[in-house]
């Protein structure tokens, strides 16, 4: 068990083994995240019935909520490989910290947006200064912040270190969008979705739901593995495996 | 299908307009996902490429 374990932390800190592991594992996430992203947008705008209170406004929600739930996903994700980068000096812990940072800002964006979007008729306004709102805007910086570090820190060592730091620190930000519903008033309705209790919406409004989050996951995980390939091919770029690789003109 | 027919569908009882925005903003940001590290690892390749002629000079 531990030998399995340390063989397995040595697999994961090797950028060879994890080019050649995503080379086999990227097209499966790719093709069921989109089957997965396919059915549940169709069935979420076509089929899916009219919300009684928001009308058909609420078809928003088969893109807001998965985004903004993979936006902090992914932040806890960026902070633990920091904090694994910074513990045991794993380099490639960091560099996957660095790729999923525009990865979170990007579904940041989406989650802001098509909530500003579905407030318009829902609220009657674009935006409100409210907890939930607002710390949603925070993550966002915080994206932007480690995005910046790296942008502008030319130390790849001092560069990793800050942006970690900085991640970690801004962890706290993520109990409190999670719990700015609760703590405070605001217009923002309560979590759609609790692995705790029964789902209150109806099932073939809620099914859809889950086969879209369930997709955006799956394109993140390719999404990430993309970035961190790119990542990889240049650092290794002076080793045998990656000139062998490009020799044989494969893999474009 | 929940709607009757497809100018039905494309209006959504005045709420088209928000709900199409939004899934057109989202797909091009996850169309944005997809393609910077399509372009990236083109760049790498091509950028390897040529230190490793330079090299061999």
């Amino acid at each position: 068990m531990w030998s399995a374990l340390k063989r397995l932390y040595h697999q994961l800190g090797s950028p060879k083994w994890f080019y050649e592991i995503t080379t086999r594992w990227s097209p499966w996430f790719l093709w069921i995240g989109t089957a997965l992203m396919l059915v549940g947008v169709v069935w979420g705008l076509a089929f899916a019935p009219a919300d009684y209170l928001q009308g058909n406004s609420f078809r928003i929600i088969y893109i807001h909520v998965p985004a903004a739930l993979l936006s902090q996903s992914a932040y806890i994700m960026m902070a633990v490989a920091g904090l694994v980068g910074l513990v045991w000096k794993m380099k490639m812990s960091f560099v996957v910290g660095k790729t999923i940072a525009p990865i979170g800002a990007s579904l940041a964006v989406i989650a802001l947006v098509t909530g500003a979007i579905w407030g318009k008729p829902t609220w009657g306004t674009w935006w409100v200064w409210d907890a939930r709102l607002t710390s949603m805007l925070i993550l966002l910086f915080l994206y932007m912040g480690v995005m910046a570090i790296y942008n502008a820190i030319e130390s790849e060592e001092m560069a990793n270190k800050a942006a970690a730091v900085l991640a970690l620190v801004g962890s706290i930000n993520i109990p409190i969008i999670k719990y700015s519903v609760e703590w405070w008033n605001t217009l923002h309705q309560p979590a759609t979705i609790t692995l705790t209790k029964k789902p209150t919406m109806a099932p073939e409004m809620f099914i859809p739901l889950v086969l879209t989050i369930i997709g955006f996951y799956c394109w993140f995980v390719v999404w990430v593995f993309a970035r961190t390939r790119n990542e990889i091919l240049w650092r290794e770029r002076r080793t045998k495996w990656v000139k062998s690789l490009l020799s044989m003109g494969a893999n474009r | 299908m929940f709607f009757d027919s497809f100018t039905e569908f494309m209006h959504m009882g005045g709420h088209g307009i928000f709900v199409w925005l939004s899934y057109g903003i989202t797909c091009l940001i996850i169309a944005q996902n997809f393609i910077a590290p399509v372009l990236k690892r083109k760049k790498v390749i091509k950028d390897i490429e040529r230190q490793m002629r330079r090299e061999q000079k």
